[in-house]
């Protein structure tokens, strides 16, 4: 009945091939992070034997392995693991729907307005961790309706916001120094975390809320994972495909600003993580795939090495943001050169 | 084939944010045919294809298919029946031409569905259709601009809608190109009688391809017909303020438009 099963074949082998082509770099990110949890549990002052660690990480009582592994590593990679994970999709999803790799929380000042409504609740109303995260997601919600508020008049501008958003985190910055300058001494070791991103002190007890929203948002972000691609195509093209616009948009913007906030709640602001993760992530796969979860898998990635890189590779130690901000700021400079060659900006 | 449907507008007005610019239209697309919109530049005739295609909301007015407000439908639902290609389609970074048309198949597909074989065939026919198989694994960036346009109208393709809107199809490309791509749209017509309205600058062109015009002028619906009996000189002139003289054309015995400027007049 059909004449042209050669060329079909084609079509589907090119798709095969792209599939496999995810598959392979999806596969292989989630077994290198396993690599570095494993090292994140076995790595520390005193290196215990793996039957040890996997004692003590059953429940068995051995006296130092337990507070080392336990108390200490275990909480560390696991909040490293699910911050790196929200970070890499929130900005994944800021980056493909406004296509431009700027475009993404860490640079519009989302990850700020969550960090100033949390310093805030730290410093001056000494608030419990869950206010704290509360607040996080509100000041990151806060943040974008003001920005998409601001950038909306005549036209909507994806430079405009960039813009915008750059202003407005610099701004946020000045906000959260003042908090920390103004706060008492004690609470000054909390509130630095704010201004770098840092895996110290990571308690079980803190991660859970990020790891509930995280398990609860990333399956329904990746539903409209199709959704997103169809956006790709400009506004015009994807509504005369059927998609509702601007329901998808609503929904993954919520849901990514849930999720940066919440991690920005838990570890600070880990530099440049949501701003990476996203476009190495495309390079790995291809940049039309939908890499939701390979920018996850990314994002978990590069927090739980810049941690390690952090921890042994100096003399002194250094909390995880600063790493990643020495991996970023580059990028941030080559794609600015780039944008501007091209006169994009 | 169930490709009969009845498109219809009723006292349209449309336009963007504080500025009307379709001022009351009321028409029928005539079924199975290819329409062509005329009109000078900012007449609204851009304007009035995308508000049937639902890309701008009207301000007032019915636009209906088969009798059911086209707001009142499902969005995939109406882009299984309608679709359009705007004027200028992003092209997303490092994306192949058969993923690119693959994903005219949107409308068709579900939350769970993978590729369907259907999916897979509407994209080799639209594909083949447009002669475009052998870019299939390139990437659209290595297309030259008369090759991505037929790239764009094969995504429209394997959308496989028996409505199909297009905004200027053939701008920017040359006239072998705007040629060749009238010719596919009419293959389409005629194979599959696919209902076509269109937005084309060039006058002689829809002449020879439309089977209907509608001429807009000031956001208003001044004429229309079969080209031979609608295109007259006083209509070119109320149209684009233009005189001219209509001959006929040696090819196609359609009416042709021959321009009168201030120079090279002989009396």
């Amino acid at each position: 009945m059909r004449h042209h099963t050669s060329e079909v074949g084609f079509i589907v082998k090119g798709r095969r091939q792209r599939r496999r082509r995810w598959l392979i770099v999806t596969s292989l990110l989630i077994v290198l992070l396993f690599i570095l949890c494993c090292a994140m549990l076995l790595l520390g002052n005193t290196i215990y034997p793996v039957e040890v660690i996997i004692r003590s990480l059953m429940g068995e009582e051995i006296a130092g392995a337990n507070f080392a592994v336990n108390t200490i590593r275990l909480p560390r990679m696991v909040t490293g693991l699910f911050a790196g994970f929200a970070f890499g999709v929130a900005g994944y999803i800021f980056q493909t729907m406004l296509r431009n790799p700027l475009a993404n929380p860490n640079i519009l000042g989302i990850t700020s307005g969550s960090s100033v409504a949390a310093v805030f609740c730290i410093t001056v109303l000494h608030s419990s961790n869950t206010v704290v995260s509360i607040a996080a997601i509100i000041g990151g919600l806060i943040t974008v309706t003001v920005m998409y508020l601001l950038s909306r008049s005549q036209s909507f501008s994806i430079g405009r916001l960039i813009i915008i958003g750059i202003g407005m985190q610099a701004m946020l910055d000045a906000v959260i120094s003042y908090l920390i300058i103004k706060s008492s001494q004690q609470d000054i070791a909390g509130a630095l975390r704010w201004l770098s991103g840092s895996l110290n002190g990571s308690k079980m007890s803190d991660v859970i809320p990020l790891i509930i929203i995280t398990a609860i948002l990333t399956p329904i972000i990746i539903a409209f994972g199709k959704q997103l691609s169809m956006l790709e195509l400009g506004d015009q093209m994807a509504m005369s495909l059927g998609v509702s616009i601007d329901k998808t948009r609503v929904i993954l913007i919520v849901s990514s600003v849930f999720l940066i906030s919440i991690a920005t709640a838990t570890t600070g602001p880990i530099a440049f993580v949501s701003f990476l993760a996203g476009p190495i992530a495309n390079r790995l796969v291809a940049a039309s795939a939908q890499n939701i979860l390979p920018a996850g898998l990314v994002g978990a990635n590069l927090v739980l090495l810049a941690d390690l890189v952090g921890q042994f590779a100096f003399e002194y130690r250094f909390p995880v943001g600063v790493i990643t901000g020495l991996l970023g700021a580059p990028y941030l400079i080559y794609l600015l050169i780039r944008m501007n060659q091209k006169g994009e900006l | 084939m169930s490709n009969k449907h009845v498109f219809r507008v009723e006292g349209l007005v449309s336009g963007y944010e504080n500025k009307t610019i379709i001022h009351g239209i009321d028409l029928e697309i005539p079924e199975n045919k290819i329409s062509v919109i005329i009109g000078a530049n900012g007449c609204g005739k851009s304007t009035l294809l995308k508000t049937m295609a639902k890309l701008i909301k009207p301000t007032e007015g019915d636009i209906t298919l088969n009798g059911k407000a086209i707001n009142k439908y499902p969005s995939k639902q109406l882009a299984r029946t309608v679709g359009i290609l705007p004027q200028t389609p992003v092209v997303p970074d490092g994306i192949t031409v058969a993923d690119l048309v693959g994903r005219g198949r949107f409308p068709h597909q579900t939350l769970f569905s993978g590729w369907t074989k259907k999916d897979y065939e509407a994209v080799e026919d639209a594909m083949e259709f447009m002669n475009i198989i052998e870019f299939a694994n390139l990437d659209i960036d290595e297309l030259s601009g008369g090759q991505r346009q037929r790239v764009w109208i094969a995504m429209a393709l394997a959308q496989q809608t028996d409505i199909l809107f297009l905004d200027e199809p053939t701008t920017f490309l040359d006239i072998t190109y705007q040629v060749e791509i009238l010719d596919l749209l009419t293959n389409l017509n005629q194979k599959h009688g696919t209902t076509i309205v269109m937005v084309l600058h060039d006058i002689n062109l829809s002449a020879r391809y439309a089977d209907h015009i509608f001429a807009v002028k000031d956001g208003k619906l001044i004429a229309e017909g079969k080209p031979a009996d609608v295109l007259t000189s006083e209509l070119v002139k109320n149209v684009f303020e233009l005189d001219s003289v209509i001959i006929q054309d040696p090819v196609s015995a359609t009416p042709l438009v021959i321009p009168k400027g201030r120079y090279y007049v002989n009396d």
